[in-house]
């Protein structure tokens, strides 16, 4: 048995994703957003959480993939990572998750289309089912957004 | 004693101490005579002294003490205020102003001030002896001849009151005593043996006064020795056994005082002192050196206090924290306010709306009290260039006056604590490149002595803080040939732009004019830093300049950076905010008023033609375009002296919003400078007219 992982489970279309539960700072329901203009599309816009004004991404179209549309199920899933405070857009969450430390395997180079680096690993819960654990500091990269904003300008 | 708890306090107050040592010797420069300054700058030097040796710090209790020295000379007239000595003193107080520094950063405050000391000292010996009889040396000669007239100066130190008070005491069959206590030098705690003395004392009698005062000695500020009036029954030798019980103690001399003294000192109180009868005159074998804390010099302390506190405001500290948790909390009740009147709008009931607005009225002196609490004077800033504009101008051989008002003009702390550096770097400028040397003043027939004025005041939601010097103004060439050099405009373009156009090329990134490089300024750091802390401040900075006649430089702040008044408008159906302070006016033109030229947009405004900028292409809202509308509504903004209009769908109106940042994620956001958040909980942007105009 390797150290235990908690884990707190979303989905975005039929891929299961994990992150740490120490980063996760709250779930909301989706929330008004407003639009920031001269961003990334991923870049949703920002909302007010409890009278903090937060950026949130969502998170398909920041792998690339095809956005869903909102669902009652869709959650913004609240991430501090550092001295960043992020809100990320899923099409569902609702699980927390022990992983074993030893059942995460290094990601293969592409997994759904998603490039390995924003990944920390796969681990395999229950029968046939893996979970992705993200690599945040990949995925909440500024420098990502701005070469993003220079290549639309 | 945990002494951290009072490492802010001590940090405070030497701080306070600094400045007021600084300020003192700034005005002892222009009146060297003026020994009451002198006193001034002895009694800072002296409780810094105590502070820090309570606290601790060796070295600056040690620096501060030879500097007491040599004041102390002065202050009695062994010692004439040389220019050596000012620059001693100068440099100590950078050296104590340098261990603060580091005390506050978390070290331990010392620095290597040999030198200092080894020089102050030679002052000090220098000049020592050579009169010891003088006449302004009262606590020296009394000292040497027996402490009677120092214990005697006790009586002059009595407020009418107590002297009334020892009157009837000695009416009623008390008597009145002066008690000398001389407190072991190798005691560890001194304070404490004073303490017990007083505790003793007390079971006994009545203490009606100290000096030093009692607070001091408690403070642990005196020298092993106090002198106490004491009012008791007891015969005198009786009083003697009871101070010498306490340990520690090396010798108390107890005198009675006589009703006839009492008498005499009542109406005059300053009369000389006469030889006593009673004097028991037991020599110490301690006489006070020269930098000993004199009695006397306590005992003016004292007095002038009391006429300080008389004025001074009852003040608190507060946790500069607890005042920006509340201002963030005042902040979300706002949000929460403009969101119960949209919702009494709603309800429109009568009672539900009368309270709702009673709620706003409070709500916004409310606002107001918070505000104010954030705004400091500008003086904390002000108060220490004095010193460097004399620093910078005696190291360039010039000679300048600074002129200072509008000190007490209030800002917010965050700009306060942001507008130093600024300051800084135009009044060295003014010093080292505006004001010329004395002979090209003379020669340009202007006094030798160039004056530069340092102003702030409030205009509107703005404060304005402005340098000026009186020196040899901008030159335009000098500039367009630094310019051309570094490639920042070609000698076409610089002959085609306007003076103000070329004043601004010295806030282009990397230019310096300094034909030398001098210690002063021209160290890489230009006028462009200058420029970028102010705009980051929400300020402009503009310049104008006379040449032969002076230069001026203009910063214009806002008041405050967290809650302030804009316009709410609509595109489409987003909501935008923008700062009213930047707002000129709002107005309508109709599709056929607005020009093409050279694919930019124009409308004719007051006589003029300004730019229409198109928000709804530039930050590509859906479901808005200006251009399909008849009539368009627009708002008119100013940056500097240029005009733009800036084309919106709606006008909603006018609020106070809170000012949020969009987080760290997505900093830097094009003509975006934050968020804030509506009544219905909505956020929205609001725009930066500035990045607009560019």
């Amino acid at each position: 048995m390797g150290e235990m992982i908690k884990t707190i489970v979303f989905s975005i279309g039929s891929e299961e994703y994990g992150v740490e539960v120490e980063h996760v700072q709250t779930i909301e329901r989706m929330l008004p957003i407003t639009r920031v203009p001269n961003t990334p599309d991923f870049v949703k816009g920002v909302v007010n959480l409890r009278g903090v004004v937060i950026p949130v991404i969502h998170l398909a179209s920041r792998f690339g993939l095809q956005e869903s549309e909102p669902t009652d199920q869709s959650r913004i899933v609240m991430i501090k990572y550092g001295d960043l405070e992020i809100g990320f857009i899923v099409d569902a969450a609702n699980d927390v998750m022990d992983i074993d430390s030893d059942t995460v395997e290094e990601p293969p180079e592409v997994v759904g289309g998603i490039r390995a680096k924003y990944l920390r690993g796969i681990a395999k819960v229950g029968e046939g089912r893996l979970l992705v654990l993200l690599n945040l500091s990949e995925v909440l990269k500024k420098s990502e957004i701005i070469q993003l904003q220079q290549m639309e300008d | 004693m945990d002494t951290n708890d009072y490492l802010s306090l001590f940090i405070d107050e030497s701080r306070e101490h600094l400045q007021a040592m600084n300020d003192n010797m700034l005005a002892l420069e222009q009146a060297p005579e003026d020994i009451a300054i002198v006193q001034n700058m002895f009694r800072s030097a002296h409780t810094l002294k105590g502070m820090s040796a309570t606290m601790g710090f060796e070295d600056i209790a040690s620096l501060t003490h030879k500097m007491e020295n040599v004041l102390d000379l002065v202050r009695n007239g062994k010692l004439r205020m040389e220019e050596h000595i000012f620059d001693i003193i100068f440099q100590s107080l950078d050296a104590l102003e340098a261990m603060l520094t580091d005390i506050i950063g978390g070290g331990d405050g010392k620095l290597d001030v040999t030198q200092i000391v080894t020089v102050l000292q030679q002052i000090a010996e220098g000049t020592y002896g050579q009169s010891s009889g003088s006449q302004g040396n009262a606590v020296k000669a009394a000292a040497a001849t027996g402490n009677t007239d120092v214990a005697r100066g006790m009586l002059d130190q009595l407020d009418e009151y107590q002297k009334t008070v020892i009157l009837q005491s000695i009416e009623a069959g008390y008597r009145t005593y002066i008690i000398r206590v001389v407190i072991r030098q190798d005691c560890s705690m001194k304070a404490v043996r004073a303490y017990m003395v007083f505790e003793s004392l007390g079971k006994c009698g009545e203490v009606l006064a100290a000096n030093p005062p009692v607070e001091e000695i408690e403070a642990d500020q005196f020298d092993y020795t106090f002198t106490l009036v004491f009012l008791s029954e007891l015969e005198a030798a009786a009083i003697q056994a009871v101070v010498m019980n306490v340990s520690e103690i090396a010798s108390a001399e107890v005198q009675t005082v006589t009703e006839t003294e009492l008498v005499q000192q009542m109406p005059a109180g300053n009369v000389s002192h006469r030889e006593t009868a009673a004097a028991a005159a037991t020599v110490t074998t301690d006489p006070v050196p020269a930098g000993k804390e004199p009695q006397a010099g306590s005992a003016v302390q004292k007095s002038s206090q009391k006429q300080q506190a008389a004025a001074q405001h009852r003040t608190i500290r507060v946790d500069i924290e607890k005042l920006d948790s509340l201002m963030n909390l005042f902040s979300e009740m706002l949000i929460d306010r403009v969101r119960l009147e949209q919702l009494a709008q709603e309800v429109k009931r009568s009672d539900l709306i009368e309270t709702v607005e009673h709620m706003g009225r409070v709500s916004s002196d409310l606002q107001n009290i918070v505000m104010s609490l954030r705004m400091m004077p500008i003086e904390s800033v002000f108060n220490r260039f004095p010193r460097m504009v004399r620093d910078v101008a005696k190291t360039l051989h010039k000679k300048v006056d600074l002129v200072m008002t509008g000190s007490d003009t209030e800002l917010d702390r965050t700009v306060i604590d942001e507008i130093g550096d600024p300051l800084v770097h135009l009044l060295r400028n003014s010093v080292d490149h505006g004001v010329e040397t004395p002979e090209e003043r003379l020669k340009a027939g202007k006094s030798e002595t160039g004056t530069i004025y340092l102003r702030a005041f409030q205009s509107g939601n703005h404060v304005i803080i402005e340098t000026e010097d009186d020196g040899k103004g901008i030159q335009r060439h000098v500039i367009l040939n630094k310019a051309v050099k570094n490639g920042l405009v070609t000698q076409e373009q610089g002959d085609a732009m306007s003076d103000d156009e070329v004043y601004q090329l010295l806030f282009a990134s990397g230019f310096s004019t300094a034909e030398k490089v001098s210690d002063i300024s021209g160290r890489g750091v230009g006028l462009d830093v200058v420029k970028s802390k102010i705009t980051s401040l929400g300020g402009q900075v503009i310049v104008s300049s006379a040449p032969g006649r002076g230069t001026k430089f203009t910063i214009q702040l806002p008041l405050t950076l967290s809650i302030i008044s804009a316009m709410l408008i609509k595109l489409g159906k987003e909501t935008y905010a923008i700062p009213l302070s930047s707002i000129v006016e709002t107005a309508i033109i109709k599709r056929e008023a607005i020009r093409n030229v050279h694919g930019t947009k124009l409308f004719e405004f007051r006589s003029g033609m300004i730019p229409l900028i198109s928000l709804s292409r530039l930050f590509a809202v859906p479901g808005f375009n200006e251009e399909e509308e008849e009539e368009t509504e627009i708002v008119i903004v100013r940056k500097g002296e240029r005009l733009a209009g800036i084309a919106v769908d709606e006008l909603i109106g006018q609020q106070e919003i809170v000012l949020k940042s969009l987080g760290k994620y997505i900093s830097n956001v094009t003509a975006i400078s934050g968020a804030t958040i509506l009544g219905d909980g909505q956020v929205a942007l609001i725009i930066d007219h500035n990045a607009l105009m560019k």
